[in-house]
């Protein structure tokens, strides 16, 4: 035994002694990994987290969050002089007068639009390959609160700077709030210590931003990587791939080396880009005034839909007993998101109620292969695009030579007709996709070689598929229609008829498939050739 | 199932192909030597940062493609650290993807679901000891339990109470009062209205009085736009005529729909655009929304000129500026 | 500071003799110009550069702006509007307009200094306006201050020409240009004759020396060098979000995919 087996030797079983841990610590060490790149988004998510963690505790070492006026002092001569909040002249004097201080607030920023960004093409992963199904929805309700909070965080922290373009986001904010009836002045004086700007808010959403979210995140995402770890990682179908097995690598030593070297690429890319590239240029901003405004003034990116459904909202007000009720920011700035984090939230018990399929899924689904739930991802895509276009037209409008006026007309149009059309667009092609893999099946791969047949026909030759091939592309399940259940056996009418007519219809809508070929069809084919 | 819809048969996992490291010993030894030079790389990007963060001055700039001229220190900071962390990352993968282990492995999953007596046991456990708690049979305590847990959740709320003042009339009232002089924002200059050409565009506050410092809370709610048209253009009842000024009208820079500044004035269209969300508003007829999600037209401050010959406002806003609220109209 | 008051004095001159004599006010003004422009310019030579101005106006502006510039359909009057706003539209190109759009574009200019000088001598002499201005007579290097410009432009410019000065959106496809890169003389120009969409902002609104503040904001963001590396378009968070989706998070997605394919 070598000086050092010897010396790990000890320190295991000084650990283990006191905590017992030599069972779980090897079962986890040979825990198994499925691999595939879509699987590292949510790394990707993770390990932005961890950067943020980082360079936000740097950044904190400076800045003061403080609403206090003072006069710039600091190195950057266009702002010598002005007034301004201790919070924005901190964040310039990070930028400028603490060395690396505008790479760690650049890194920063470019890690809070990855993390945002990862996390929403995680959800579009686990969404269309159906990994939220049972026994994972708690896991998918949990992804769903983290999203929303990003955004809250994220928002919180591009406002902390207190530049003017920032101000005005919490400008917006604050409007909605204010909005919110009975109770929306109330809670806006609440939150700002007072009327708008007031001297509180920038030390308040300060402590929720470094303190309280990113607390609430640390718990859930433990949960959220316990409930991975507990319940095995999905696998995509292939050979060998089952419902009870989960094919991959061992965590040591592979996959620890992967996954830990991958955290050390996440750093480095953002790293270059805080290097090259530069982001919240907050001392061409200046320091924020309620007076001043830029034309172009936009949120970051995962707040743009929302600003974009602001921006297309009808100019509606409702007057209730003399009460105002501003429906034109409450449609799009409160009751459009909630429904939709809300769908989102439920999806998953939507599905298995329309399908009626209350089992275990561990094999994830090709998305052609579950066309109807594709097809509202394409919705929900094209709902979100055309918003976040709309969120950003008057930027369209000057580099594209278009008038906002007609990107707003597009957009309001769009946002009801585009989305539809994306779905049915999407579900035929699955439906074309699923015929594909039929004939492909059945009838091989096409190899572009013509051969003539003794009587003068040409035909082309099919190679036939692999056994892997042409099983992956059959091994999914084909859920018949669930039907309506109107009345019992004694013809009493089912109190619940409108609901599983319903259901029935949408089951209906969800099992339309292109036949899979089964053994049998090949076989028969198989026989007819030769 | 019926053997006519029999799917097709699992082959089983494919067979393991032995990677040229595995098998070949010159392989393994190039891949050992790439493993090692990528680590090196990292460690040029640590000198290249300690170098960046001592030896580069902070305002040295260096002209690169695409980039511009660009801050050095900054860039060659930023660079280093992504050279040293990014290839660290690289070094293990490569290491981990060519030398380590890549034989897939099989694990079995278990259904979630405990078994039937595990479930049946904890079921009659949990009905065993909220027995023995007895609180069933003790409604008292449990009434009382639940009333104390319900109001102890008062104490904190209360608590919060001191967040932020009531608002009271707050939201409705501005620093414009009858007589204020309109004063240049910056500058603090008054205005007579020559001063404003046709065309022209004035953004101003409310003077204020000696000693009485201008907040941005004030200038949140005071700031507003002054615009000189031709008399002749204005399409306004008699009363809103009344609040100009030989052409001037006045509107409060507050948008009507969230509160962004709206002055961003369009001489040959006469048309006033907000730039946050769009919300058009039509100068000559009182500031109407003619495009954009705004409701209400903004709030028009009728002004004349004081003795001096200084432009004031004739009487305070007559409807509270910037986005509406619940009790707007109240 | 000189030359600051001169042109105050001179610029508001102009409305006040309007009522009294117009010839006067037109001497005035190129007894200004004179002075401030050309000193050695004599008064045989102003008459035939009007002369010039007027032959050049009859051949490339008459059709739209009437052969007296009195203003006909398409084009307005050019009767008071000055030698800065001639200066400004035909020494940037706007004028002659190529094509009736929304918007009259930046362009290489059509005529040459000597002939945008014979034009706006031309259109001063019909009535008072302002005045034209050089690249010279703005000190704007030492009368402004940055710190005061960047407040102004703030508060007056930044609503339609961005925080950036890189333009805007306006409405029906009008936009505000960007500013980066417009000579001086054409920026101050521009204020106080509120060329096209844009308001004017007149001499007491906005100071003369606060113009040149306002300059010197301008030129210095202008000039300015890379801070934090690429600039991205300087239009603020919807290029970042592009950037952090397109670059990042597709150099990151790249990486997995290597990651995660079998080595040979």
């Amino acid at each position: 035994m070598s000086a050092r087996e010897r010396v790990a030797g000890q320190v295991a079983n000084y650990v283990d002694e006191r905590t017992g841990s030599a069972k779980w610590l090897k079962k986890t060490l040979t825990k198994v990994f499925p691999d595939h790149w879509s699987f590292m988004l949510g790394e990707i998510v993770l390990y932005s987290f961890i950067i943020l963690l980082l360079s936000g505790t740097f950044l904190t070492f400076w800045y003061d969050p403080s609403m206090r006026e003072v006069e710039y002092e600091g190195s950057y001569q266009p702002l010598s002089g002005l007034k301004m909040s201790a919070a924005y002249a901190s964040s310039l004097h990070i930028s400028f007068d603490v060395r690396g201080g505008l790479l760690m607030r650049q890194i920063h920023h470019w890690a809070a639009l990855i993390f945002m960004a990862a996390m929403v093409a995680h959800l579009m992963r686990v969404f269309f390959t159906g990994a939220f199904r049972k026994p994972r929805e708690f896991n998918w309700i949990i992804g769903v609160g983290l999203l929303t909070l990003g955004i809250v965080e994220g928002f919180l922290g591009y406002s902390l700077p207190d530049d003017l373009l920032s101000g005005t986001g919490i400008r917006i904010a604050e409007a909605i709030i204010q909005a919110i009836p009975v109770v929306g002045s109330y809670l806006s004086f609440f939150i700002f210590g007072g009327a708008f700007p007031g001297e509180m808010f920038i030390q308040r959403i300060y402590v929720v931003h470094i303190l309280l979210l990113p607390g609430i995140f640390l718990a859930l995402i433990t949960v959220h990587l316990m409930l991975v770890w507990y319940q095995k990682h999905t696998q995509y179908p292939g050979p060998g791939r089952t419902e009870k097995n989960v094919v991959g690598y061992p965590l040591m030593p592979t996959y620890m080396a992967k996954a830990g070297g991958f955290f050390f690429i996440v750093f480095g890319v953002t790293a270059f880009l805080g290097a090259v590239a530069s982001i919240n240029p907050i001392w061409i901003y200046g320091p924020y005034n309620p007076g001043q405004i830029g034309a172009g003034s936009q949120p970051d990116w995962y707040m743009g839909w929302l600003d974009g459904l602001v921006r297309m909202a009808p100019p509606l007000e409702a007057y209730i007993f003399g009460y105002t009720l501003s429906l034109n920011i409450l449609i799009p700035g409160l009751i459009i998101p909630g429904i939709i984090f809300t769908g989102m939230a439920l999806y998953p018990f939507i599905e298995s109620w329309i399908t009626g399929d209350k089992r275990e899924h561990h094999l994830l689904d090709r998305p052609r292969n579950a066309p109807n739930r594709t097809a509202l991802g394409a919705m929900s895509i094209t709902f979100m695009l055309v918003t976040l276009i709309n969120g950003g037209n008057d930027l369209l409008a000057t580099h594209f030579d278009l008038s906002i006026n007609q990107i707003m007309w597009f957009s309001r149009i769009g946002v009801i007709v585009l989305p539809p059309l994306a779905f049915v667009i999407t579900k035929r092609i699955c439906l074309s996709l699923q015929r594909a893999d039929r004939e492909l099946v059945l009838h091989g791969k096409e190899t572009g070689r013509l051969v003539m047949l003794p009587h003068g026909e040409f035909i082309e030759v099919h190679e036939p598929l692999t056994p892997e091939k042409a099983y992956l592309l059959t091994q999914h399940e084909q859920l018949p229609a669930l039907e309506a259940n109107l009345s019992n056996e004694y013809g009493v009418r089912n109190p619940k008829a409108i609901r599983s007519k319903i259901r029935s219809r949408l089951s209906r809508s969800q099992a339309e498939q292109i036949a899979k070929p089964t053994a049998n069809d090949v076989k028969e084919l198989e026989g007819g050739h030769h | 199932m019926s053997k006519e819809l029999a799917p097709l048969s699992d082959p089983g996992l494919p067979e393991h192909i032995h990677r040229k490291a595995d098998v070949d010993v010159k392989a393994a030894k190039k891949a050992e030597r790439q493993v090692g030079i990528l680590f090196l790389f990292s460690v040029l990007g640590t000198l290249l940062f300690v170098y960046a963060y001592l030896g580069i001055d902070e305002d040295a700039f260096i002209f690169v493609p695409v980039l511009g001229s660009t801050n050095a220190h900054q860039l060659f900071l930023g660079l280093g650290l992504a050279m040293a962390l990014f290839f660290i990352g690289m070094a293990a993968v490569h290491w981990a993807k060519t030398l380590m282990p890549d034989h897939e492995v099989i694990d079995y999953r278990k259904e979630q679901r405990s078994k039937d007596e595990d479930r049946e046991d904890f079921v009659s456990t949990v009905k065993d000891r909220a027995n023995e708690a007895g609180l069933g049979r003790r409604p008292f305590i449990k009434r009382t339990m639940l009333l104390s847990l319900g109001l102890v959740g008062i104490s904190p709320v209360l608590l919060l109470g001191d967040l932020g003042p009531l608002p009271g009339n707050d939201q409705k009232e501005t620093n414009w009062k009858s007589g204020t002089r309109l004063v240049t924002d910056p500058g603090d200059r008054p205005i007579r209205p020559s001063d404003l050409e046709v065309g022209g565009v004035a953004q101003v506050q409310p003077e204020l009085p000696a000693g009485k410092v201008r907040h941005l809370d004030d200038i949140a709610k005071d700031s507003v736009l002054l615009i000189r048209i031709r008399p002749e253009e204005f399409n306004l009842d008699a009363e809103r005529l009344s609040w100009t000024y030989e052409g001037i009208i006045a509107f409060s820079k507050i948008c009507s729909h969230m509160g962004c500044a709206v002055a961003l004035y369009e001489q040959t269209t006469k048309h006033l655009l907000c730039p946050c969300h769009q919300s058009t508003f039509d100068v000559t007829r009182a500031a109407k929304v003619i495009f954009g999600p705004s409701a209400r037209p903004l709030p028009q401050l009728a002004i004349t000129v004081d003795s001096q010959g200084y432009l004031v406002a004739k009487q305070p806003f007559s409807e509270p500026v910037g986005p509406s609220f619940w009790g707007r109209n109240k | 500071m000189r030359f600051i008051s001169k042109y105050r004095r001179h610029r508001f001159a102009g409305p006040l003799l309007l009522l009294g004599a117009l010839l006067f006010a037109g001497l005035t003004y190129s007894a200004a110009q004179a002075v401030t422009e050309q000193a050695t310019l004599s008064q045989s030579d102003k008459a035939t550069l009007i002369a010039e101005g007027k032959e050049i106006f009859a051949r490339g502006c008459s059709s739209c702006h009437g052969l007296n510039a009195e203003g006909a359909g398409v084009g307005p009057s050019l009767i008071g509007v000055g030698a800065a706003s001639v200066d400004f539209q035909v020494a940037t190109g706007r004028m002659p307009v190529a094509d009736m759009s929304q918007q009259i574009a930046r362009k290489e200019p059509v005529y040459n200094d000597q002939e945008v000088a014979a034009l706006a001598a031309y259109v001063a002499s019909l009535a008072p306006g302002p005045a034209a201005v050089t690249n010279e007579e703005l000190a704007w290097e030492r009368d402004g201050n940055m710190a005061q410009g960047g407040e102004l432009f703030r508060n007056n410019c930044a609503m339609c020409h961005n925080l950036a000065g890189q333009g805007g959106a306006l409405t029906q496809g009008k936009y505000a240009p960007t500013v980066m890169g417009v000579e001086v003389k054409h920026i101050y120009e521009a204020m106080i004759t509120g060329p096209q969409a844009m308001p004017v902002f007149s001499e007491t609104i906005l100071t003369p020396q606060e113009k040149l503040s306002v300059i010197k904001w301008i030129k210095h963001a202008e000039t300015e060098p890379q801070l934090g590396g690429a600039a991205l378009g300087r239009v603020g968070p919807v290029t970042e979000g592009l950037v952090g989706w397109v670059l990042g998070l597709g150099l990151l997605i790249g990486v997995a995919v290597w990651l995660t394919a079998k080595a040979r």
